[in-house]
């Protein structure tokens, strides 16, 4: 409790300084993350996300198998991997949206393979998944839909809509909008955004919650260059800055090395890359298409 | 034949039934006379009563316009589409929770979806005036009856299309919200629900005409609404006045076909 209400406070007060900070940033390069690496190795790093010897197939098709890695408090990893390597598929796996076939899943102390419902709901509201598809609901407007990213920590009809949410809720909503520069279309109706807007809806709905663990599953797909490098630049401050472990899928090379300080690759039906960023080149990513 | 011999591999343009969708062709053939003369088809009859028909014309016309008979049917019209309104609303509502039991992989395990499934299927099988049958032996005679028998029929309707729509409806959206660890209901209440807002609409209205035109015939048992004037002409041969009630009942419909269809396009065009 004591912990989340520092960090309550810290993204509240950082929000108007991060929306000017963003658009300046642009101009500058984000630093790399190995050069502000004393930054993240405080002191004891726990470990939020355990995987070993995951399998998955669809209907005998096997997708993947084998699959093992463990990520640390903080960290900030990119999953990158030709078309229908199983990504998404993996990113399901692990917040027990479909099952797995065999392995084990620890997500922050949950086995998520043997959890109850309630468990699964308790570990979910700790996280925040942004889709591959915005995936909003259409007819609610922009409000509405960020204040339902909270349903998992309050479950209830205050958070069907942001007409019965209460003021704290709707704040939070406001300031999860104000981050991904889109305060502005707060009233405005859900199918009524472009398809950039949307995704930034969708990003703001996944950090509302304050999640402990973000997933986003390529989450700069329809940004334009400016918008996608600040998308990318918040998520690297929330991990570096609040502690929060990010998992993003990119096809974008570039990205996926300036962000993540870890790279996992998948492809051929198995994991074959798990290194450290600033260890690869685009060249060798590059290779894991062929 | 020389179209066979250009292209090889073109199938015929007619192609010849095996040996069993003969028998099938036969078979239904057989059926369908064997129908017809179970319905006492007759040619006599038809051809005897074009004149019959007539005859009923002639007396029925010019159709009973006194102002007092008027006012009175008027009336019993009005109680019809009332008893079809309130009938339509409570059926409409009371479907969305049974809907819900009824959608596959939404909230209800597969077998209580079978049974509520099974169960509005059987409320589909009564014809509505059987329904009003027995709620008038429940309730007794009067629009009472006519609108429990009209808001069964609607949970029969309503329940099974509303849960196909939500079966259908895009599951992005409460995959999202399953992912922020919401609860079931919650899920189907912000996403799923709004995803079939407009299926929901559109069969609502269907419903809301399929009850109107219930609703007129109703009287027929007691049920209240204006079949009793129907029936009551009939009986003491005021055919003047069951045409009245014939054209009222045909303007109505058609005007509630004409008036739902624009509140469709209306809700769900705009909204699209
Ligand atoms: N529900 C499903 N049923 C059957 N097959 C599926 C299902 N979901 C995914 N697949 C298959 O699993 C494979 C992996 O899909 P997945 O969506 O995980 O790929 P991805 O790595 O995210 O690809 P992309 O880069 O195109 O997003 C694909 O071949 C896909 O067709
Ligand atoms: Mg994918």
């Amino acid at each position: 409790m004591f912990v989340r209400c520092i960090r309550m406070q810290a993204t509240h007060s950082s929000t108007i300084s991060l929306v000017t900070e963003l658009s300046v940033e642009t101009l500058v390069a984000p630093a790399r993350p190995d050069q502000t690496g004393a930054v993240v190795s405080a002191p004891v790093l726990p470990v939020d996300l355990r995987v070993a010897g995951l399998a998955k197939s669809f209907a005998g098709t096997p997708i993947f198998k084998d699959v093992s890695f463990g990520l640390s408090r903080g960290e900030a990893v990119a999953i990158v991997g030709a078309n229908g390597t199983g990504k998404s598929t993996l990113l399901r796996c692990l917040m027990g949206l479909i099952p797995a076939d065999a392995g084990v899943i620890n997500v922050l102390g949950t086995d998520v393979q043997n959890a109850s419902s309630a468990g699964l709901r308790a570990m979910r509201a700790q996280m925040g998944l942004v889709s591959q598809k915005h995936n909003l609901v259409p007819r609610l407007s922009v409000l509405s839909n960020v204040v339902q990213g909270l349903l998992g920590q309050r479950p209830g009809f205050r958070h069907w809509s942001q007409s019965f949410a209460p003021i704290a809720s709707r704040e939070a909503a406001l300031a999860a909008l104000e981050k991904v520069g889109l305060a502005h279309l707060a009233n405005r109706r859900a199918d009524r955004l472009s398809g950039g807007q949307s995704q930034r809806v969708a990003i703001a709905r996944a950090l509302v919650g304050q999640p402990k663990i973000l997933i986003a599953d390529e989450p700069t797909a329809s940004l334009d260059p400016a918008a996608g490098e600040d998308v990318m630049d918040l998520f690297f401050d929330l991990a570096r800055q609040e502690g929060v472990t990010v998992i993003f899928i990119s096809h974008n090379i570039d990205h996926a090395l300036r962000y993540g300080e870890r790279v996992l690759g998948l492809a051929d039906e198995g994991m074959p890359l798990d290194a450290r960023a600033s260890s690869l080149s685009a060249q060798d990513l590059r290779g894991l298409y062929d | 034949m020389t179209d066979a011999s250009r292209y090889m591999g073109l199938p015929s343009r007619y192609q010849r039934p095996s040996a069993l969708a003969f028998l099938g062709y036969a078979a239904a053939i057989v059926i369908i006379l064997w129908s017809f003369a179970g319905a006492g088809f007759s040619i006599d009859k038809v051809i005897s009563s074009p004149p019959r028909f007539a005859d009923f014309i002639v007396r029925a016309f010019p159709p009973n316009l006194d102002p007092k008979v008027l006012a009175r049917l008027g009336w019993k019209m009005l109680e019809t589409l009332q008893i079809a309104l309130a009938g339509a609303v409570i059926g409409i509502i009371l479907s969305v929770p049974i809907a819900l039991l009824a959608a596959r992989g939404l909230i209800a395990p597969t077998w209580i979806n079978q049974i509520v499934r099974t169960a509005l299927g059987f409320i589909r099988a009564v014809p509505d005036i059987a329904w009003a049958l027995v709620f008038v032996v429940a309730v007794g005679l009067g629009p009472f009856a006519g609108m429990l028998a009209i808001a069964i029929d609607t949970i029969g309707f309503c329940g099974r299309f509303f849960a196909d729509d939500m079966e259908a409806a895009d599951k992005g959206p409460s995959e999202s919200l399953t992912a922020t660890g919401a609860r079931k209901l919650d899920v189907v209440a912000c996403a799923t629900i709004p995803a079939a807002m407009p299926a929901f609409i559109s069969t609502s209205l269907f419903a809301t005409e399929k009850a109107v035109r219930s609703s007129t015939i109703l009287g027929l048992v007691g049920a209240g609404g204006i079949g009793i004037e129907l029936k009551v002409g009939f009986d003491l041969f005021d055919y003047p006045t069951a045409m009245t009630v014939i054209l009222m009942i045909a303007v109505v419909v058609i005007s509630i076909e004409y008036l739902s269809g624009w509140a469709r396009t209306k809700i769900i065009g705009e909204q699209r």
